[in-house]
Formats: C-alpha cells, sequence, structure tokens
C-alpha cells in the first residue's frame, strides 16, 4: 500500500510550468510572432482563395490548423525538453529518487504540456481572431481536441526525452517525425484536394483526425466526422498515457 | 536497531560489467559509516541502488525493517542521496531549488529549514541567483541541501567533498557530525581517509565489487590497524642470520639509522614486549624507540593494494606523506 503523493506530483507540475514561463520568448512570443507572420503571407498575400468543396476562405481554413499545430509541437517541446535537459544536467535524477510514482509523474508531465499548449494557442489565436471570420461555435469539441492532441502529443515527447541521450536526438525525432506528421496531417489543405491514394495516407496519420475535429469546432465542417473520430483519438490518447506509464515504471532508458 | 541492512546485493550492468558482487552490511541506526573503496570498487552503483537510479541484479535492502523494493515510497521518503555528479536545474535558484525539491518528497517546503541548510551549507548570499552563476563547488553544496531538505532519517553522501576546500570541508563535516548527534544515521563515501576515520564511527572497504571488511571503526584500528615499533640505533644494524630468525616474526624492516618491527595482537595487546627484548637480544640497548599505528589510510592501502584518492581530482588530495 502506497500513499499518493499529491503534493510531489503538483510541485512536479508546477515546476514544469513555471519552467516554460521562464521561456516566455518561446511560449509567448514566438507563437505570437507566427501569428503574425502567417496573417501577413497567407492572408495579404494569397489573397482570399476559397477551399475547394467548402465556403470558406483559405486564411479561415488554415488559422484552426495553424492554432493546432502549435499545440501539438509545443506540447511534444515542453516534456521533451524538460526530460533531455534533466538528463544533460542530471537532474531527472531527483524524479527517481523522489517518493513518486509512474502515474504521478506522467500525469504531472502531460498536464504541464497541455496547460503550455493551451496558453500557446490562447496567444496566437487572440492575435489573429481579429482578422478572421472564426467563431467557437463548438466549444466542446475544440477543447476536446485540443486537450486529447496535447496529451498524445506531450506523451510522445516525453518518451522521445525518455529514449534521448543528447539534445541531438531530440531533434531528430522533431525533424523527422514530428514536423513531416503535423505538416502532412491537413493543416494547410483539406484532404479532399489530394489524389486519392494521398487520401488513404492521410486517414493513417493520427494528426489528420486531431486538425480535422479541432477545425471542425471553429468551422462547422471538416473533412471527417469529428465525433466518429473521437473514439479513435480516445484510444490513443489511452494508449499514450499507458506506454508513458509503463516505460517509467521500468525506469526504461534512465534506470541502469 | 538497524538502519539499512543489505543482503547479498550484486549488480551487473548491461555491458557485462559486474559492479558489485554479493555485498552484505549492516548499517546501524544512528551510526556514521564510512564506505570506502579504490576508483571503480562499486561505491557509487551501491548508492544508486538505494538511491532508484540504478536497478539491483540480485539481493534485497531494507531500511529499519521496510523492503525497499516492496516500500519503495515509505523508503525514499527516509533517505536523502547527494549523487557523486554535479546536477543542478538551470532555471530556477537555490531557494526555489529546495522548495521543489521539498515538495517531491511530499513535504511541504518548511522555509526556515530551507534558510537553515542554506545559511550552513554557505549558499545563504547565493540563494537567489540561478543555480547557471553558482561555482562547482556551491552547486555541490546545493545538492547536500538538497538531499536534507526533507529531513531523512538515513543520509547518503556520494563524495560530498570533491573540489570542496578544506576550511569549507570542516564546517560541512561538523553541520554532518551535528545531524549525526540528532539522529540521523549518515552513510559516506570519501577519499579523504583521515578525515574518514576521525569523523565516522564504522567502516567497510570494498574493492571491485567485493566486500573486504565491514566493522566499528574502533575494532579496525585495534585488530586490523597494525602497530610497528622502531629502534633507533644511530647506524643500520647488522642482521645475521640468528638475528634475522629471532625476528623473523615481526618482519623487520632496516634503515640506516635502526630498524623498524611490526608488532603482532596478543591478548590484552601487542607483542610489543617479545619485540623489544629480542632487539636488544641481538642489537642491545637502542638510543631511542617510537611507536607508529597504521592509520586507516595505510590499512585501506594494504588490504586493497591501492590509495583512496581519485586519479581525476586535480588538488590538494596527497600533498601529505
Ligand atoms: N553505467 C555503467 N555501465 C557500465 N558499467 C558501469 C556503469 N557505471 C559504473 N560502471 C562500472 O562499475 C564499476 C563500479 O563503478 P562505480 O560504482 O562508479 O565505482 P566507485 O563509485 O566506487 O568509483 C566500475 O568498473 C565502473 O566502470
Ligand atoms: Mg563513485
Amino acid at each position: 500500500m502506497r500513499p499518493i503523493n499529491a503534493l510531489g506530483a503538483w510541485t512536479l507540475f508546477t515546476r514544469e510550468v513555471r519552467r516554460f514561463l521562464k521561456v516566455k520568448m518561446q511560449t509567448i512570443v514566438t507563437p505570437a510572432l507566427t501569428a503574425m507572420l502567417y496573417l501577413i503571407i497567407f492572408r495579404y498575400a494569397m489573397g482570399e482563395r476559397q477551399v475547394p468543396g467548402m465556403a470558406v476562405d483559405y486564411f479561415t481554413f488554415l488559422v484552426p490548423g495553424l492554432a493546432m499545430m502549435a499545440m501539438l509541437q509545443n506540447a511534444f517541446a515542453n516534456t521533451s525538453s524538460s526530460m533531455i535537459m534533466g538528463k544533460v544536467m542530471g537532474m531527472h535524477i531527483y524524479l527517481l529518487m523522489a517518493p513518486l510514482s509512474a502515474i504521478e509523474v506522467v500525469a504531472a508531465f502531460l498536464a504541464a504540456a497541455v496547460v503550455r499548449a493551451l496558453v500557446v494557442a490562447c496567444v496566437f489565436l487572440a492575435v489573429l481572431f481579429p482578422f478572421v471570420d472564426l467563431q467557437l461555435l463548438h466549444l466542446g469539441l475544440i477543447l476536446f481536441y485540443g486537450i486529447c492532441g496535447s496529451i498524445i502529443m506531450g506523451g510522445l515527447g516525453l518518451i522521445a526525452g525518455m529514449w534521448s541521450k543528447e539534445f541531438d536526438n531530440i531533434a531528430m525525432v522533431t525533424n523527422f517525425v514530428i514536423l513531416p506528421l503535423t505538416f502532412l496531417s491537413g493543416v494547410f489543405y483539406s484532404v479532399k484536394q489530394l489524389p486519392e491514394l494521398w487520401q488513404q495516407i492521410n486517414h493513417a496519420n493520427p494528426f489528420f483526425y486531431l486538425i480535422d475535429g479541432f477545425r471542425y469546432g471553429f468551422l462547422g465542417t471538416g473533412d471527417t466526422d469529428p465525433y466518429a473520430s473521437m473514439l479513435v483519438v480516445m484510444t490513443t490518447v489511452l494508449l499514450t498515457i499507458l506506454a508513458c506509464w509503463q516505460l517509467w515504471r521500468i525506469g526504461w532508458r534512465m534506470k541502469e | 536497531m538497524t538502519a539499512l541492512a543489505i543482503n547479498g546485493l550484486s549488480k551487473v550492468y548491461d555491458n557485462g560489467n559486474q559492479a558489485l558482487s554479493d555485498i552484505s552490511l549492516q548499517i546501524p541506526q544512528g551510526s556514521f559509516y564510512a564506505l570506502l573503496g579504490p576508483n571503480g570498487a562499486g561505491k557509487s552503483t551501491l548508492i544508486n541502488i538505494l538511491a532508484d537510479t540504478v536497478l539491483a541484479s540480485r539481493g534485497a535492502v531494507s531500511l529499519f525493517g521496510h523492503d525497499l523494493l516492496a516500500e519503495r515510497s515509505w523508503c525514499k521518503r527516509r533517505i536523502g542521496v547527494v549523487p557523486q555528479e554535479v546536477a543542478f536545474d538551470p532555471f530556477f535558484t537555490p531557494r526555489e531549488v529546495l522548495a521543489f525539491t521539498s515538495g517531491l518528497f511530499g513535504c511541504k517546503p518548511d522555509f526556515d529549514w530551507i534558510d537553515e541548510l542554506l545559511t550552513r551549507l554557505e549558499l545563504i548570499d547565493h540563494s537567489g541567483k540561478n543555480t547557471r552563476q553558482l561555482s562547482g563547488g556551491m552547486r555541490r553544496r546545493l545538492l547536500v541541501a538538497q538531499a536534507l531538505v526533507h529531513k531523512p532519517k538515513l543520509v547518503i553522501l556520494d563524495e560530498p567533498t570533491a573540489g570542496v576546500d578544506v576550511e569549507l570541508r570542516k564546517r560541512l563535516w561538523d553541520f554532518m557530525r551535528e545531524l549525526n548527534a540528532a539522529g540521523t544515521t549518515i552513510l559516506l563515501t570519501t577519499h579523504y581517509l583521515d578525515e574518514a576515520e576521525e569523523l565516522c564511527d564504522h567502516v567497510a572497504i570494498i574493492d571491485r565489487g567485493k566486500l573486504l571488511t565491514a566493522r566499528p571503526m574502533g575494532e579496525m584500528m585495534r585488530e586490523i590497524a597494525s602497530s610497528y615499533l622502531w629502534l633507533h640505533y644511530g647506524k643500520a644494524p647488522v642482521l645475521t642470520d640468528a638475528a634475522s630468525e629471532q625476528l623473523a616474526a615481526f618482519e623487520p624492516r632496516l634503515s640506516e639509522h635502526g630498524i623498524c618491527l611490526k608488532l603482532g595482537k596478543q591478548e590484552g595487546g601487542s607483542t610489543f614486549h617479545q619485540a623489544y627484548q629480542a632487539a636488544v637480544t641481538c642489537f642491545g640497548a637502542p638510543l631511542d624507540a617510537g611507536m607508529r599505528r597504521e592509520k586507516l589510510e595505510d590499512v585501506f592501502l594494504r588490504l586493497t593494494g591501492k590509495q583512496a584518492s581519485r586519479k581525476t581530482d586535480a588538488g590538494d588530495d596527497h600533498a601529505s606523506d
């Protein structure tokens, strides 16, 4: 029988949140700035082109997807950078030495990743909302997909961080796995524009459902049925959490 | 009562390195225990197993009667470890780091205690700086504070004074002595054997993963440490065959001015009298005489055949002798 170390988990969560708040440049300024760049490029340079098969202009279509992409990337960055930094500096041993169960550690890390993702999304959307005709049409869907996506990516970041031995390993995962998957998940296009084969490949990308569901929450239209995708997403969330829990429990690539 | 009971502990690393072979050790509650061994003996491996940063291959450990594996959380709250490698959190100040560490261990930060730790470890003037700005020695002292912040019953220090200067080291030991007097059990590895001899009441020596000896310090110095009698003749005595035979038991060593005899143990004391008599018979009365007892360092060297100092350590280590 072990008592729950709620204070320990809470402390880890607040440490993770305070850590990303200390690098405001990455967490607040960068998303605000990229939002403005997207605005200039896609709205003013590309004009008001319509998305084929949808009654929205390209920029309106683009914004929710971009917000979601920022959330996913930031959730991943938060856990992976914390883990690799801890390993390189040697601080990760305190997580192993402290009376924290795997589930407490995983919950704290994932909660902090979700908070960071939400902060980034809010900053990003706050900058763009005045320039785009978007509403919080289905807030429940928006939150569901936003939070589930952040948990999945936070979990993948945690696993990548556990796996990595140096900063370069993380950069590799980010560049060769996370970036392509997020870019090829229908942020910049509707899959209906794609040839049949590519449509099917897209349907195998879990990020596609996340982004499409999130966007549906704003536009009320999308490539998939956001309610049907919920099951897929929840299963993925569950599997991610289970994987994190099990890997932490055995001290994967951390305890020799 | 036993604070820490280690039973048949072994560790083989993934690369096949056998770092510990069947170590059994009892650490009495309230003791100040020195765990000594040359480089690569397995001290850190043992400590890291206790800290749960390395997995044991075989064996059992119990803390105050609670199994370390079965009751991890209970045990972890009662152990504080200072790791050998310097670690620091580059985002925070020492005060924040201590508050976090306390929280991770399930203790609401006690800022009076944190301030006392910062003061005693001479970090109070730097408590608001980012840990990046601290020197190596300060970071190491912060690790000591982190190990103590949740008021553990067993404190384990893995070379806490590497790179710490003599004065600071002395004050750190004073602090450890106070904690020990207040009931904290302390397990220490260090390569300053003079300091270990003075500070600790128990000692274990390991080498290449094997336990060579473990006993109370007094017993170690009484029973394992040898005494030598040197006799001054003003010139090198001539060791005839007869004298050689008569002195054989004392492993005589000649020098320019006299002879040195190793004394054996016997009921209630040593073979001092026999040695002295034998020397007088062989060479006549000496001009002067003296005794030299082996220090812990000498015993260590004799048992392991190696120095305790870390080759990698630059500093004032072995200026003496
Ligand atoms: N992570 C590791 N992987 C493989 N071998 C290791 C590892 N850590 C230590 N060792 C080996 O285990 C032995 C004991 O090391 P260690 O416990 O660090 O000794 P000490 O602290 O007494 O100097 C050494 O031979 C060392 O090379
Ligand atoms: Mg060591």
